[in-house]
């Protein structure tokens, strides 16, 4: 069946929109959830789809519909595929399975036993789904569901209702602060650029989700585009832009392409672009795409990107809020800060401090991998403990294992050892730690991993990604990789360990940008929780974990 | 009756994807980037006629043109091969064997990351994070994302391409 592309719609026609497509999903007596975000697609899930439809029309069941959605969470059971509204969740389902969950719709069929996934279990139970409330519940690449689910009706709220000013004032007392990492209050930030002056304002939302190990924003994206489209539009009015840039990583094809459709179905609906929904308002967005460079990441560095240039930092101040695209006012949030701003409009900034700590309110989305047995993304609220992450949602370490400990932050970030697993999830507890919030990435590990390498392994990230601008970390990245190098291959003596943690400061207080600002975290946090490790490469020549290869290097540098 | 228009040839057609690129963003120096992305996708790699011709027609000195196309991870100044086998050294992949993985295929193919097989078969590249640690550790061998790799089994996925 072809449908119409929704055009030009005014505020009246959402909750039209949303009735009409609620009514029609009222028809289908089950709908079959297959998620199509790019974890399950590479393991074929677009066959399984294309294989339930095929035979829900052989079978002639015209009350039963599949649809495609977004990320259900648990990857690591992927391919996944969700009944409703009974709520059965199949794991690891293969193009074969079809129509036996097909025949399992039939009436007094049971369902298929042998692929059914428990949902009563932590990992789906001890969540909160803000930002990924949508997420394996709509097709995003579709507005219309969007729609039905309330999208875009608290953007109409926004323009219809309230002052720019009344927006920075609810977004300020949400408590919310920028997802990205650093946990910059968003209202404060939003409240800079909407004073500043200037003829032409941007907004701009960070998907260079550069971290290794995190992959919330493109999931987010994959998964629900249109949730942060609203919020880059809400953004917008309240700052007073008028343009706005999504720069998003090339190595996400997928996430670009549900971005592009997301973006041409809203500028069809009036909901981008000019007169938004028949107001004065306008927002144009564009997508830009990075290129593959870390540093990117950092926002006066994304900023040149955008303008075409190698992407380089520049010295703050001046901040982006008073000089930034092309010496305008620009406010730049992350992913997963836009995303949460329909549901802080729509169900108050009381209800959003309700959830999270003191100073950390809110939710936040956790890419979980590593050696843990549930690995996929979750959502928690801030303020629960680490161990219930990983002991309960995470499911805990796979074969018997040991849990050493959890990697936040990426390669500006730490580990945190085993003794302070009861630490709350929040900006300020993880900083004490010597790691950060960082964008969501959490990998844990087990007794085999040796820590003296994780830090090489994140000090050579630094080195290869360091754009070359400072000093410091130019250089400063360098030595202390190849002194992490000589600890691991046990050629390293004591003086080299002080050496070591004298580089460590000045490249952390001496650096142009957080890139280098952060580097030496993973290498200072590792030393103050395993520095017995450390000790036992350079005295002993001994891996505690066993796997730096002393012997094998040894002749190799005698070669 | 309309005359269809003379085959173009690839080089061409190339030619004018790049232009399309340019156009489409009314030939802004900023759009220097998305014009290299599609020289990539067109030609597999920037050749230096190719950024001479990008730089005149932005009007960006050659020499930031050079400076953009070598900042950047996505650019390559050199063909690649046949194939293309793009091994993940994103944490999660770092830490359930990626190393072990890319030693295996430097050892046995002769090459390091961002080279070529002699042969022009094989290309070897390293990506920081391809987003898929569910499934690390993973890789990205020609247009799929294959995971769950082990040494013998990426070896075994690259002696496939030899024999097709």
């Amino acid at each position: 069946m072809m449908r119409r592309m929704l055009q030009n719609l005014t505020p009246e026609d959402l909750p039209k929109v949303a009735e009409a497509e609620n009514a029609a999903a009222e028809t289908f007596e089950h709908t079959i959830h297959v998620c199509m975000a790019a974890g399950c697609l590479s393991q074929h899930s677009d066959q399984i789809k294309q294989n339930l439809e095929h035979q829900l029309q052989e079978r002639g069941l015209q009350h039963c519909r599949v649809k495609g959605v977004g990320c259900m969470g648990l990857c690591s059971a992927g391919p996944l595929v969700s009944v409703r509204p009974e709520q059965t969740l199949y794991q690891s389902v293969t193009p074969g399975d079809a129509p036996a969950i097909v025949k399992s719709l039939t009436s007094d069929s049971e369902p298929v036993n042998r692929l059914v996934c428990p949902t009563d279990r932590p990992f789906f139970t001890q969540q909160t789904k803000i930002v990924l409330a949508n997420s394996g519940e709509i097709d995003p690449e579709r507005l219309e569901d969007y729609i039905a689910v309330g999208g875009y009706q608290q953007l109409a709220h926004v323009l219809n209702e309230l002052t720019p000013t009344q927006v920075v004032d609810q977004i300020s007392r949400s408590g919310l602060r920028g997802r990205g990492g650093a946990g910059y209050p968003t209202g404060l930030k939003w409240g800079t650029v909407a004073k500043a002056e200037g003829p032409q304002k941007y907004a701009i939302c960070n998907a260079d989700e550069g971290d290794p190990g995190a992959f919330m924003d493109r999931s987010v994206l994959e998964s629900d585009p249109h949730r942060v489209l609203e919020g880059m539009a809400i953004a917008a009015y309240a700052v007073g832009a008028s343009e706005g840039y999504i720069y998003i990583r090339a190595e996400y094809p997928l996430a670009i392409k549900r971005l592009q459709t997301a973006i041409h179905q809203a500028e069809r609906a009036q909901l981008l672009g000019r007169n938004i929904l028949g107001t004065t308002f306008s927002f144009h967005l564009h997508i830009r795409l990075g290129a593959g460079a870390f540093v990117c990441g950092e926002e006066t560095a994304l900023i040149a990107s955008i303008e075409g240039k190698r992407g380089q930092p520049r010295p703050r101040p001046p901040f982006p809020a008073a000089s930034g695209l092309w010496g305008a006012p620009t406010l730049i949030n992350n992913v997963e800060t836009y995303a949460n701003i329909a549901p802080i409009i729509a169900r108050g900034p009381e209800w959003f401090a309700s959830i999270g700590t003191e100073r950390s309110k809110g939710t936040k989305v956790f890419a979980l991998a590593g050696k843990i047995v549930n690995t996929g993304l979750i959502e928690v609220p801030m303020g629960i403990s680490l161990r219930e992450v990983i002991e309960e949602i995470g499911g805990g370490i796979p074969g018997g294992h040991r849990f050493k400990a959890v990697q936040t932050g990426g390669p500006s970030g730490g580990c945190i050892p085993a003794e302070h697993l009861d630490t709350s999830v929040d900006y300020e507890s993880l900083t004490s730690l010597g790691t950060i919030m960082g964008s969501g990435g959490m990998i844990v590990m087990d007794e085999y991993s040796c820590m003296v390498d994780v830090a090489r392994y994140f000090m050579e990230f630094c080195m290869s990604e360091s754009c070359g601008k400072c000093v410091p970390c130019r250089v400063g990245t360098a030595e202390m990789y190849e002194l992490l190098t000589r600890i691991v291959q046990g050629r390293a003596n004591s003086n080299d360990m002080e050496l070591l943690q004298e580089l460590c400061d000045m490249v952390k207080y001496t650096s142009l940008c957080g890139l280098g600002q952060g580097a030496p975290n993973p290498v200072l946090n590792t030393i103050r929780f395993f520095k017995d490790e450390y000790l036992a490469h350079i005295a002993d020549h001994v891996c505690p974990a066993g796997q730096c290869q002393f012997e094998a290097v040894a002749q190799e540098v005698q070669s | 009756m309309t005359q269809s228009a003379p085959a173009l040839s690839a080089d061409e057609k190339r030619r004018r994807m790049i232009i399309g690129t340019m156009r489409r963003n009314g030939y802004a120096p900023d759009a220097l980037i998305e014009t290299l992305h599609t020289v990539q996708s067109a030609y597999g790699y920037l050749d230096s006629d190719t950024l001479r011709f990008v730089a005149r027609e932005l009007h960006i000195p050659p020499s930031k043109v050079f400076g953009v196309a070598t900042f950047y991870h996505a650019f390559t100044l050199k063909p690649e091969g046949r194939h293309r086998c793009v091994l993940c050294q994103g944490t999660a992949c770092y830490i359930k064997g990626s190393q072990g993985i890319l030693n295996a295929v430097t050892k046995t193919y002769h090459i390091t990351p961002g080279e070529t097989t002699e042969d022009g078969e094989v290309s070897l590249l390293t990506a920081r994070c391809l987003g898929a640690c569910s499934m690390a550790p993973a890789a990205i061998l020609d247009e799929n994302v294959v995971g769950y790799l082990t040494p013998e089994r990426t070896l075994a996925a690259l002696e496939e391409w030899k024999k097709s």
